[in-house]
């Protein structure tokens, strides 16, 4: 990655993060497939909605006719972390003008968050709108694209992750935390390990007790504040 | 081509929900300035969210009982992390990983 921050080189750093959202569109499109929504409702859900894990519960709680408030409260949840992130996110374009603040708030995704985390290491803290765009677009049509082919194949392929494909996502944060622990120069590589393992445990024992999403959200924040103690006491 | 009301009303409300969560933030710290507490927090944030969406991948949760390990996912993991080691390419570890998975559900390991 380098440190220039124009559109074209946005376009460039965020086509590794591609092959995540085509893997997982092209599964969501195929699970909405079979679960009997039609073309449009996945156009709907992927260009509208745009939230990935989100949309898989939303299908599912769409086919076991649960009700209204329930969908819009668990995609709440399952977004919850969104605040976090545009937060982070945020403080690197508060010399932007308002509107361009609101467009890039609106197609922040963890990719292309974790991608912006990982490209401000390298331009001392600095991030522009020219890239942020080209990413959030990129990353945005792809998906969409990914989920409504994946619906239209559907009934075609059999077994899509006997490729592997699944695995692209995981292996992209894979990737891009282990970037930010090797990149990021503030925390330092001690405090990150410790945060990291931090982070593991907690979520290890949440998920016994609680939803997988809630607790990513707990163990975050736990994380966050054990990482603020820890730094206090150096 | 369908489309019903529940659904028009899933994908408009969920939209609006999720458009929010991701919009207001800009909104907020554009127009305060945001304590020096906040800050140190949020820097942590990036670290520990990534940490978790990989956790969320190499863990199985049971309700109820101790998670256990995704094994598939925990096994491509490790060529996966060794192609971020030595290239430092995100576009490596992607490839790598799937590559290692692929050969994984070959063998039906995992």
């Amino acid at each position: 990655m380098s440190p220039s921050l124009t559109f074209r080189t946005g376009v460039r750093d965020v086509l590794p993060t591609v092959f995540g959202y085509i893997g997982v569109g092209l599964a969501f499109g195929i699970v909405a497939h079979t679960s009997h929504l039609s073309l449009l409702v996945v156009a709907g859900l992927s260009f509208v909605v745009y939230a990935g894990s989100a949309q898989f519960i939303i299908t599912s709680m769409l086919l076991l006719h649960d009700p209204l408030s329930a969908i819009f409260i668990s995609t709440f949840l399952v977004n919850s972390r969104m605040i976090l992130m545009s937060t982070s996110l945020a403080q690197y374009f508060k010399h932007e003008s308002l509107t361009r603040n609101l467009l890039i708030g609106t197609l922040v995704t963890d990719e292309t968050f974790a991608l912006a985390m990982n490209k401000q290491n390298k331009t001392n803290g600095k991030l522009s709108f020219a890239w942020q765009s080209a990413a959030n677009v990129v990353a945005y049509l792809v998906w969409g694209i990914s989920t409504v082919v994946g619906a239209i194949l559907g009934g075609l392929i059999a077994d899509p992750t006997r490729f592997g494909f699944d695995f692209a996502l995981t292996a992209m944060f894979i990737g891009l935390v282990y970037l930010q622990l090797i990149s990021d120069k503030h925390l330092g590589m001690t405090l990150q390990l410790s945060v990291m393992a931090f982070v593991a445990l907690a979520y290890y024992f949440l998920i016994g007790v609680m939803s997988q999403n809630f607790a990513l959200l707990v163990a975050t924040v736990a994380g966050c504040l054990f990482g603020m103690e820890l730094k206090k006491c150096r | 081509m369908s489309i019903s009301l529940t659904e028009l009303w899933v994908i408009l409300g969920c939209g609006a929900i999720t458009v929010l969560s991701r919009v207001l933030p800009f909104a907020f710290v554009k127009s305060l300035n945001m304590p020096a507490w906040l800050i140190s927090f949020l820097s942590f944030v990036p670290i520990t969210i990534m940490t978790a969406l990989c956790c969320e991948s190499l863990f199985v949760a049971h309700a109820g009982h101790l998670a256990t390990l995704n094994v598939a996912n925990c096994l491509a993991a490790i060529p996966a992390t060794l192609a971020g080691v030595l290239t430092k390419s995100l576009l490596m570890v992607v490839v790598v990983g799937i590559m290692a998975m692929a050969v994984l559900r070959y063998f039906s390991i995992g």
